[in-house]
């Protein structure tokens, strides 16, 4: 992975290897922050914040206490705690500066913690042996994927608000027959990169 | 072994020693608001600590805003005029207002943080409001679910209100509730008894403060309560006085009824009272002795459900049917309506007022939040 152009990578994270639409991870505050652009957007803003510094800090303290202590296997332990730490700071911050953004948010901002998407990165980033550059580069990426994909279907859930849909459908039903398809579009980039 | 083990654990503990010393490091500079200025009604500056509500600063001012709903941003009673420094308007106050207040800059005291300086406008009269601590000197039993709470005053020893308003009655921790919340109650004594105050409260399931009076707090002692509050009160008039109550809805009644035979007041009375079964009705003889004081009085209780053993033969259906009743075909056009009680039984009642042409500014109502 040494060679790979940290721009190569952005651009993959962002489209070839999108973390949500083809991975499938960070399910859960997509299905339920993606009925508003502006909370989706808040979201996906502080998801991105989130991902960036995780992945930098986290590969900092991988590569250069985990494994230099042969202590690798506490991995899970400690990337789990540098994401709530992250996770309470940002809290904090938005509290401050933006009490409507905070309220909307709700309950969502501190499930970021648990947002697999984030833990998802920091492990790709293990496996596929990135360099400092290229992880930074890779959670920035992957959060804008994640940002991409939940204004996507905010968009699209704000206009089927005015549409009729069969009762059975109504929900999480149709949010997840429409990410379905949106994945679907999304293999359509995957054949310019492979990041796997 | 033993080596891997100690490493793993000095391992995950400076770690998160470490993030935890940065994020107080943060939160010191993030939650500190440093101290703001307050300026009430262009007069008035105050020097607050901020990072808390509007309200629960103000009340450390010992200035009170009526709250029913203790701060959680229900009962929509702490409204007052923001003119700068209250930032944008929040998704839990949007509901709560009307458009023409947002337009007046009004906000919700209980929402609001104070995160800078600020200028408020508060009504002047919401100045009298004060704390008071008292000891209790008499609980007892109503009904089966209602209490009479018999306060007397400590600590200022007087308090002036107007017959109908409220007070707010703070809950001290019981069993394993720890936290103190604030919660409403209508005043039942009449107003110029000035060194004790009556509450009714009426047990609701799983409500602290309720649990709190009627099963932890024993006469002899010490409570605090704010107030008073509220513009439900006796407004002047010729015309029929139409009371609707229900449950605790009695003791805003009974205060005012008090206030009429002590002022001489001999406008006509005329109080519908709703209960369940007969063991839901009380102050029974009380409203023997208004009828004997007050020459025009009618007390009329009707019960929606009577069991067989109740043998009950006074009115039975709902209040609204009975009140529809009695207001058919009578003229109404100098009625005014008093109501306390559930806001479901309030908004039933004014409908059935307004069909009978009591216009809404002849309506006055005590909802419980």
């Amino acid at each position: 992975m040494e060679n790979l152009s940290p721009w190569v990578l952005f651009f993959a994270a962002i489209f070839t290897g999108n973390i949500l639409l083809t991975y499938f991870l960070g399910m859960c505050s997509f299905l339920s922050v993606s009925r508003q652009v502006k909370t989706a957007l808040g979201l996906g803003l502080a998801v991105t914040f989130v991902l960036t510094i995780t992945a930098a800090v986290n590969h900092i303290i991988y590569f250069h206490v985990l494994v230099p202590l042969g202590i690798e296997y506490l991995r899970y332990i400690v990337f789990i705690g540098v994401i709530a730490a992250t996770v309470q700071f940002l809290e904090m911050f938005i509290e401050r500066y933006s009490e409507v953004l905070y309220i909307n948010l709700g309950i969502f901002l501190p499930l970021i913690t648990v947002n697999c998407a984030i833990l998802g990165v920091s492990l790709f980033m293990v496996i596929r042996q990135y360099t400092f550059i290229q992880s930074v580069v890779f959670g920035a990426g992957s959060g804008l994927g994640w940002l991409l994909a939940i204004l996507a279907m905010a968009g699209i859930q704000e206009r089927l608000n005015e549409k009729k849909i069969p009762p059975p459908l109504r929900g999480p039903g149709i949010a997840l027959i429409i990410t379905g398809i949106m994945a679907m579009a999304f293999i359509g980039f995957s054949g310019m990169v492979q990041i796997q | 072994m033993i080596h891997q083990i100690i490493l793993t654990v000095a391992a995950v503990t400076a770690i998160n020693v470490v993030l935890a010393v940065l994020l107080v490091i943060a939160e010191r500079y993030l939650a500190d608001f440093g101290e703001c200025t307050l300026t009430v009604n262009d007069q008035k500056k105050l020097d607050v600590k901020g990072g808390s509500t509007l309200l629960a600063t103000l009340s450390r001012e010992k200035i009170f805003l009526p709250s029913a709903c203790g701060g959680r941003g229900t009962c929509a009673y702490c409204k007052c005029r923001i003119q700068s420094g209250a930032g944008p308007l929040l998704p839990t106050e949007i509901p709560l207002l009307s458009s023409e207040e947002i337009e007046n800059q009004v906000r919700l005291a209980c929402q609001v943080k104070v995160k800078q300086d600020m200028a408020i406008t508060i009504p002047e009269e919401l100045f009298a409001i004060q704390e008071f601590r008292a000891s209790v000197k008499e609980i007892r039993r109503l009904t089966h679910d209602i209490k009479l709470l018999r306060l007397s005053l400590l600590d200022p020893g007087e308090i002036s209100f107007k017959s109908g308003q409220y007070i707010q009655l703070k809950s001290q921790p019981y069993a394993d509730i720890r936290e103190r919340v604030s919660r409403a109650y209508s005043i039942s004594s009449p107003n110029h008894v000035k060194n004790a105050i009556d509450l009714i409260v009426r047990l609701v399931p799983e409500g602290i403060c309720t649990t709190w009076v009627h099963e932890y707090l024993r006469e002899g002692e010490t409570v605090s309560f704010v107030g008073p509050m509220g513009d439900f009160f006796l407004r002047d008039g010729r015309g029929e006085i139409i009371m609707v109550a229900g449950g605790s809805g009695m003791a805003p009644m009974v205060s005012i009824l008090h206030e009429m035979i002590h002022t001489n007041n001999e406008r006509k009375v005329t109080y519908f009272f709703g209960a369940v079964t007969r063991r839901d009705l009380f102050y029974l003889d009380e409203m023997n002795a208004f009828r004997q004081k007050l020459p025009n009085f009618k007390f009329i209780p009707a019960l929606s459900e009577p069991l067989p053993e109740d043998s009950w033969d006074g009115e039975t259906g709902l209040i609204t049917e009975i009140l529809g009743k009695y207001l058919k075909g009578k003229d109404t056009s100098d009625m005014q309506g008093y109501l306390c009680g559930s806001p479901g039984m309030i908004q039933a009642s004014i409908q059935v007022m307004k069909e009978h042409h009591i216009e809404g500014d002849r309506i006055f109502f005590d909802p419980f939040a």
